[in-house]
Formats: C-alpha cells, sequence, structure tokens
C-alpha cells in the first residue's frame, strides 16, 4: 500500500511542480482556494492509490487467466463476447471517462445545447459513456479478430482513420472536440491493463504469432473507435 | 458534514459503474468456465478498495485537478497578465498567449516522462528493436510529441481553427510514416497513442483547455474547449514512428562506413 501511495504521489508530482514553478515565477499570485486544492490533492493520491491497489489485488489477476482460459478454450463465439464484455464494462469504471464526460455535459448546458437539469445533465453524461463503452468493446472484438487472422494492422487502422475523417462533416460542431478526445480518454487505468493482457495471451497461444509483434493494436482499435460513436451519439442528441 | 453527503452520492454511483466489470467477470468464470472464483477473499477485498478508492478519486478531481486546470488557464490567458491593467482588450490575438503554450508543453512534457505505462511501452519497443530502440531515448521523444502536441493544441483553441483540419494533417504523417517505419514498431506505436493519456492527466488537460476557451476572447466552450487529449493522443503515434525509422536509418548509414552512404540515402 506504501508503494502504491508513492507511485500515485509520483503521477501527480511532475503536475504540481510545473503549476508550482509557474505559479511562483510566472503568474506570481497565489492559487485560489488552496486549502480545498491540496485537501483534494490528498483525495486524489489517497483515492488512485486505493483504486490501483484493489485492481491488482481483485479485478487483473482474475481477468488476466480469464483472458487466458477463454483463449485456450477455442470457442471464437466465448471469445468474442468475452472481448465484448471487456472492453465495454472496463470503460464504464474508467474514472477519467466519467469525470470528462461530466464536464462535457456541464458545458453543453451551459451552451444551451441541452436542459440544464440536473437529470438531463446525467442521462447526456451516461449516454456518452455508454456510447463510448460499446465502440471500445467493438473495437476490442475487431481487434482480436485482427489477432486471429493475422491481417496487418495498419490497413484497419488507415481505414479507421478514413471513416474519422469521413464521418466529420456530418457531425454536430460542439461534438467534435469531445468526440475526438474520447480516444485518448478511455484508454487509461482499468482498460489498458486487461486488454494488453487479452492480446498477448492471445498472441502467446495462437501458433504463428509474435506477442511482441501481433500482442499489441488492441488499444489502438479502443483509442479510434469511440471518436467515430460519439460523433454518432451527437448527431443523434443535438438533431 | 457537506463532505460526508458528496462522498455518499458518489459512491452509490461509484458502485454502478464497477458493478458491470465485476457481473461481467463472474458471469464468465462461473457460467462459461464453470469454474469456482479463485481467491474469493482477496477478489472482494479489492472490489472494496476499487470502489472507495474511485470514490475518493472522483471528489478530488472535482476538488483540486479540474479547479486548477481552469485557474491557470484563467491566470495565464487573464488580460491584465497579459497586456497589463487598463487596457482594451476584445479580439485575440495568438502572440500575445506565449506562457499558456509554454505551460502546456511543460504539464505535457513532464507527466509524459513520469507516465507508468509509458515507461512499459519502452520497456517493450526496446525488447521488440532487439536492444536498438533506447528506452530513456524513446521517453524522452515521446515526451516532447506530447509538449508539441499540446501546445499546438492550445495555439489551436486560442486562434479558434477547427480541430479536424489539424487532427486530419497528423493522420497524412502518421499513415506516410507507417509505409517507412520498421514493421515491428507499428502496432506499439498506435497504442502507445492511447496510453500516455494517464487517469491524473486527462482532467488537468480536459480543464486547461475549458479554462482557455472560456477566457481568450471569442472563444465558445462548447466548440473550442476540447480537444487537447486528441493532440496528446495523436503526437505520441508520429514520435514513435519517427524515433524508429530514425534508429533504422542510423543503423543503416553507421555500419557501412563512408563509401556506402550514398546508398544508404
Amino acid at each position: 500500500m506504501v508503494v502504491r501511495l508513492r507511485d500515485s504521489a509520483v503521477d501527480l508530482l511532475p503536475i504540481v511542480l510545473v503549476i508550482a514553478f509557474f505559479q511562483a515565477f510566472v503568474i506570481k499570485q497565489p492559487l485560489p482556494a488552496i486549502a480545498d486544492i491540496l485537501f483534494g490533492c490528498l483525495l486524489v493520491v489517497s483515492g488512485l492509490s486505493l483504486f490501483i491497489q484493489g485492481l491488482e489485488t481483485g479485478l487483473f489477476p482474475i481477468g488476466e487467466t480469464l483472458a487466458e482460459a477463454l483463449a485456450r478454450k477455442g470457442s471464437i463465439f466465448w471469445l468474442l463476447i468475452f472481448s465484448f464484455g471487456l472492453g465495454f464494462t472496463t470503460t464504464i469504471a474508467e474514472p477519467s471517462l466519467i469525470a470528462v464526460a461530466d464536464k462535457s455535459a456541464a458545458i453543453a448546458a451551459a451552451s444551451n445545447l441541452i436542459d440544464p437539469a440536473q437529470e438531463s445533465l446525467e442521462s447526456y453524461s451516461r449516454g456518452l459513456r455508454i456510447s463510448v463503452a460499446v465502440s471500445v468493446g467493438l473495437a476490442v472484438v475487431v481487434g482480436v479478430f485482427r489477432i486471429l487472422k493475422g491481417i496487418p494492422i495498419h490497413y484497419l487502422i488507415i481505414g479507421g482513420y478514413c471513416c474519422v475523417m469521413a464521418i466529420t462533416p456530418f457531425a454536430p460542431k460542439e461534438i467534435i472536440g469531445i468526440a475526438y478526445d474520447a480516444g485518448g480518454v478511455t484508454t487509461s487505468t482499468v482498460t489498458v491493463p486487461l486488454v494488453t493482457a487479452l492480446g498477448v495471451g492471445l498472441a502467446t497461444i495462437i501458433r504463428g504469432r509474435n506477442p511482441l509483434v501481433d500482442g499489441f493494436g488492441l488499444i489502438a482499435f479502443a483509442s479510434l473507435f469511440p471518436m467515430m460513436f460519439v460523433m454518432g451519439y451527437g448527431m443523434i442528441i443535438f438533431n | 458534514m457537506q463532505v460526508l453527503i458528496d462522498f455518499f452520492e458518489v459512491l452509490l454511483t461509484t458502485l454502478g459503474d464497477v458493478a458491470p466489470i465485476v457481473c461481467m467477470i463472474v458471469f464468465f468464470q462461473i457460467v462459461v468456465l464453470k469454474r469456482s472464483i479463485p481467491r474469493l477473499k482477496s477478489v472482494l477485498i479489492g472490489v472494496v478498495h476499487v470502489i472507495i478508492g474511485l470514490t475518493l478519486f472522483l471528489i478530488g478531481l472535482e476538488k483540486a485537478l479540474f479547479p486548477v486546470g481552469e485557474a491557470m488557464a484563467r491566470q495565464l490567458s487573464d488580460p491584465h497578465f497579459i497586456v497589463g491593467i487598463g487596457v482594451e482588450y476584445l479580439t485575440a490575438d495568438w502572440r500575445e498567449y506565449g506562457w499558456v503554450y509554454v505551460f502546456g508543453a511543460a504539464i505535457g512534457f513532464a507527466t509524459t516522462i513520469a507516465e507508468p505505462s509509458l515507461m512499459a511501452v519502452a520497456y517493450k519497443a526496446n525488447e521488440v528493436s532487439a536492444g536498438t530502440i533506447d528506452k530513456l531515448g524513446l521517453r524522452i521523444v515521446v515526451a516532447i510529441g506530447v509538449a508539441v502536441g499540446i501546445a499546438l493544441g492550445c495555439f489551436r483553441i486560442v486562434t479558434g481553427t477547427p480541430l479536424y483540419l489539424y487532427i486530419l494533417a497528423g493522420y497524412i504523417v502518421v499513415v506516410i510514416q507507417t509505409f517507412y517505419a520498421p514493421k515491428k514498431i507499428i502496432a506499439l506505436a498506435y497504442d502507445s497513442g492511447g496510453v500516455t493519456t494517464s487517469t491524473v492527466t486527462v482532467p488537468i488537460v480536459a480543464a486547461l483547455g475549458l479554462g482557455l476557451a472560456k477566457t481568450v476572447p471569442g472563444r465558445d466552450p462548447a466548440l473550442d474547449g476540447f480537444g487537447l487529449i486528441a493532440f496528446a493522443s495523436l503526437f505520441p503515434i508520429i514520435a514513435v514512428l519517427a524515433y524508429g525509422q530514425f534508429t533504422v536509418w542510423y543503423a543503416k548509414n553507421r555500419q557501412p562506413r563512408k563509401e556506402e552512404k550514398e546508398d544508404g540515402l
């Protein structure tokens, strides 16, 4: 636990240093409500440590053995269902996505795009997160399929880029920023380790695949698909 | 008292966020694989840690990371800070916002260089390339990539130019690089875009963008506020591919000595 606390503190440290430097030498003004911020930092560090500690003792070991057992089982049907489930459920639990979706709802309400009532805020941010989660689920399915078939990754990624650019002109302007951000936001603390474990596990088991070369690429799809799906969500909700 | 009420409210929604992943693992373990859950006690303790930890983190985020990111953006783009008190300031000139770009670049560089998942990627890249890709070198290159990305993203917010143009240009660069980069590094490079934006970096960078869009005259947070993270996840791909290309080129040009140097081009 002490190690976790130190790791989380190290995560936060560079940000604290940069901000302290700018406050002291560039802006030369104190930060407003400094006590609140320090208390919040304490919560962030202890919360993140507990969270990662829990993931590593509780969910990661069982998730990893499960991924390997399903890869060995040889049932493509269950493997693909599991891939979707893994992508979907890890995304729903991703802390930074929760934060950014809530923020995006508040911004949309402030610009009169959605009804500012608490209920509609929550439903907007939930809708956003569900469309990201569905897209990550599908992305992992496509990525696993790619590993099974051994398709070169760049064809699929370049195809994905073309799709993103083709959808953009039809999407409402207000959704494009958050849609493009969604890709980077989703692939974080919970999703990356579990999804990578699935990919590397699969590539290790299938003959003729190199885990170092074929095991990667799942995250790439998981950061590409949400862009398209969030734009789709925007087309539905803002029209 | 308010803290406690907040805590339980967030705790309730967090329960709902963690429930799907737990249900899925239980379903596959018991129904599909027909096995019992190994080390049930430590799994349960882990889940409780996850729920409480996530709750504390989300509360802390609202209290610390979001306000700090926005306050920094506000102070750095404050007209009084930029042009001094008493000057009329109605339109935004991108040249006035130098410190904003420096701050964005500094935050991008500092958080990326210390990012644990990037260290893991660097370690694997070193393995894939049989040692030609230097671990620290790769991390520095990616950190510079993120720094440039976020600075450029801040420039975009200040000028209010369309996000997709920048990303399109980035994609074209990535596609061209893909054809020349060593095959083994490609999947890893594509993955590195997603992994460099961590749980702590995302909120502060998002808040920076939204804060900027709020204070810079003529910008709308809903239209211009997001997009920084997109830059931060595109530039590492370019950086890793470029670094892979560079090591191959360097190795090629170094071994055959001077006489074959022209062929290497």
